[in-house]
């Protein structure tokens, strides 16, 4: 592979576009999933009483069960918005480089 | 706190993709009067796979058949065998386990599992894919020194895969003694016998599809587990909390957080670990390499994810209803007496549950289900073990890519069968240890040598070959320092009196080390080698985010 279709993909405006939206997505839902977990894990840590709370009254399942599942199933969720995202729109305009690079 | 410390490694071996032995069924395992339905089911198994084997070694041809079956696998497919990799036996028994003493502290420590793969399809699934070729080594050497980075990397991904050769070969040996009725060697010699014959002669294929269908049956079986359990229930997880909460022993306690965080800074070292060990292990980087492009790539972790996230929710959920239905039955417990000792000992709910909605046969599947798993586990590591080996170290370093296929695939296949050698025997002389240190050391290496190296060498151009070697070996010789002198090596089996490094997990401290000293041997580094590192950035990061120039498919 030579160096020059590099040169030329580097040269393309599009693919400082393409660079930044998708490392932007990237480093944004990375942010949601971690904070979303240490938040747990720091409300574990010091106000464990919140998780204790029953889902309503009288019922012995408290809000720990279904914020725990909220947090698999919305960052599950996340990396589907991820992948949709990235196999079309972002993989289009990588297409539309690759295609003007081997010009 | 010692029992909190415990769970810890218990929780740990399950992810680890061991089999279930921590805990008291870690020492040594009773052995049970033979199983003859299990041994039965597990037999079709082997069968089926040995098919799978034969046809697979007719598509294994050249060394890309064998390594990444040819970059031909659909991201549905290796999804599947991604999850059949991290879905353990010891996650289903582990997990649950947790959850049947503890409540939700179980599920809690499910959900630190699972926020790895997310952070794993951000972060690195499209660079790893467009960058690598065969093994891990090829991305942190591609634009650095070839011989020291790819030797190094080598040394990394062997060290891994040996020692969680280990774990799982005594986990194999404790669990089968349990479920089957097995002698302890036997299982570790079948074990090891059949994991070379997948991959010398199947490959990536075979393993592939072990995986797959491992992945299947283990999903399958826990479905099935769940809903014959939830029909005591009348279908209410309510009823089924309220019933727990009444025969449980620390009664509505369990339905909140526990004794989990009461030591932050071991929980937190452990998720690190777990996030970014996951990330830096060398058998699961390598399933990225069998699927055709970034696309399918995405697409795997986004199937494997699901399945992984579905799995854990369910084994949670029986190891709740197990509270009530194996923990309030004196037929499961050893003299009868419920405030005692399980049978088979604390890993054990969901096989006792199994049994006790499913009968014999039911048990006998899920046993056989479990076995599978190791040998899926056991088989990936083989294949990356051989590649390190044969890729890295025989054909790129030592014969500075001379070596023709044909010689590099009879070293590949030499490579599986001395590491198949070397984990039965391994298997058999760490019997009696107490090897909980060494699921520990395992993801401590991976999550400071490993994945230092490879996210600095995608993300960072100031990596240099300098500050990769000596970085890489401060995380190395940090890991294994703290392992060594923390409370499971230093107490557990140096016998000393108290442990000299206070928590028992390496990577929060490991982890920084390794990116600091990379940093700064890097920044520090103006040889005429650092020149050449920088420069080949700017290429490689354009391949790495469109992939032109990757590995694509091979021909069928």
């Amino acid at each position: 592979m030579s160096a020059d279709i590099y040169r030329k993909v580097r040269a393309n405006p599009l693919f400082a576009e393409l660079e930044g939206k998708r490392s932007r997505f990237a480093y944004l839902l990375t942010a949601i999933v971690l904070i979303t977990y240490y938040a747990l894990m720091m409300l574990v840590a010091f106000a464990p009483e919140v998780l204790r709370t029953p889902i309503s009254e009288g019922s012995m399942l408290t809000i720990g069960v279904p914020v725990g599942a909220t947090i698999i199933i919305g960052s599950w969720l996340l990396t589907g918005w991820f992948v949709s995202r990235s196999n079309g729109e972002f993989d289009r305009l990588n297409n539309e480089i690759i295609r003007e690079a081997s010009k | 706190m010692i029992e909190r410390k415990h769970l810890i490694g218990t929780l740990l071996l399950a992810l680890a993709g061991a089999a279930a032995f921590a805990g008291d069924a870690i020492a040594v395992a009773q052995k049970q009067p033979l199983n003859m339905t299990a041994i039965g089911m597990f037999f079709v198994f082997v069968m089926g796979t040995m098919g799978i084997t034969y046809w697979a070694a007719s598509r294994t041809k050249s060394t890309a058949d064998f390594y990444t079956a040819g970059g031909g696998i659909s991201g549905f497919q290796n999804g599947l065998a991604i999850a059949g990799d991290y879905m353990s036996a010891a996650t289903l028994l582990g997990l649950s386990a947790m959850t049947f003493s503890k409540g939700l502290d179980g599920f809690i420590y499910a959900i630190g599992f699972f926020v790895g793969w997310p952070v794993i399809l951000f972060l690195m699934a499209e660079r790893l894919r467009n960058l690598g070729k065969f093994t891990f080594a090829d991305i942190a050497s591609y634009r650095l020194d070839q011989s020291t980075i790819r030797t190094f990397a080598a040394f990394g991904s062997l060290t891994v895969v040996c020692f969680y050769l280990i774990v799982q070969m005594v986990g194999a040996g404790q669990l089968i003694k349990l479920l089957f009725g097995l002698d302890y060697t036997t299982a570790v010699v079948v074990v090891g016998v059949l994991m070379v014959i997948y991959v010398t002669f199947g490959g990536m294929i075979a393993t592939t599809w072990v995986q797959i269908i491992k992945a299947c049956l283990m999903l399958f079986g826990g479905t099935v587990l769940l809903f014959l359990s939830l029909s005591q229930f009348g279908f209410s997880l309510e009823t089924a909390a309220k019933k727990a909460v009444e025969v449980h022993k620390d009664g509505l306690k369990i339905m909140g957080p526990g004794s989990l965080m009461a030591d932050p800074v071991t929980a937190v070292s452990l998720s690190l670990g777990l996030v970014f060990g996951t990330a830096g292990l060398p058998h699961i980087m390598m399933r990225f390499f069998t699927v055709p492009n970034a696309k399918e790539a995405r697409k795997s972790v986004f199937v494997a994810s699901g399945c992984i996230g579905y799995f854990f929710m369910v084994v949670c959920a029986l190891g709740l209803m197990a509270i009530v239905i194996v923990g309030t039955n004196p037929e499961f417990y050893e003299g009868g007496n419920i405030a005692g000792k399980l049978i088979g000992g604390g890993n054990m709910p969901v096989m006792h549950l199994a049994k006790a909605v499913g009968g014999n046969l039911f048990l006998g599947f899920m046993s056989a289900v479990a076995f599978a798993t190791i040998l899926a586990v056991v088989s990936g590591l083989a294949l990356a073990g051989a590649s390190a080996i044969a890729h890295d170290i025989y054909a790129r370093v030592i014969r500075k890519g001379t070596a023709t296929e044909t010689e590099e695939m009879r070293v590949s296949k030499f490579a599986t069968v001395g590491l198949g050698v070397v984990a039965v025997l391994l298997g058999i002389l760490f019997e009696k240890q107490n090897i909980a240190f060494l699921v520990g050391l395992t993801f401590g290496i991976a999550a400071s040598t490993n994945f230092p190296i490879l996210i600095l060498s995608m993300y960072w151009r100031g990596l240099t070959t300098r500050g990769a070697l000596l970085g890489g070996l401060a995380g190395l010789i940090s890991a294994v320092t703290f392992v060594v002198l923390s409370k499971a090596v230093w107490v557990v089996v140096l016998g000393n009196a108290a442990a000299i490094f206070p928590y028992e997990q390496p990577a929060l401290f490991s982890m920084p080390l390794a990116f600091f000293f990379t940093w700064l041997f890097s920044v520090t580094d103006s040889s005429a080698r650092s020149k050449i590192d920088k420069a080949g950035f700017d290429d490689q990061y354009v391949r790495s985010q469109t992939g032109i120039g990757a590995a694509g498919a091979s021909a069928h």
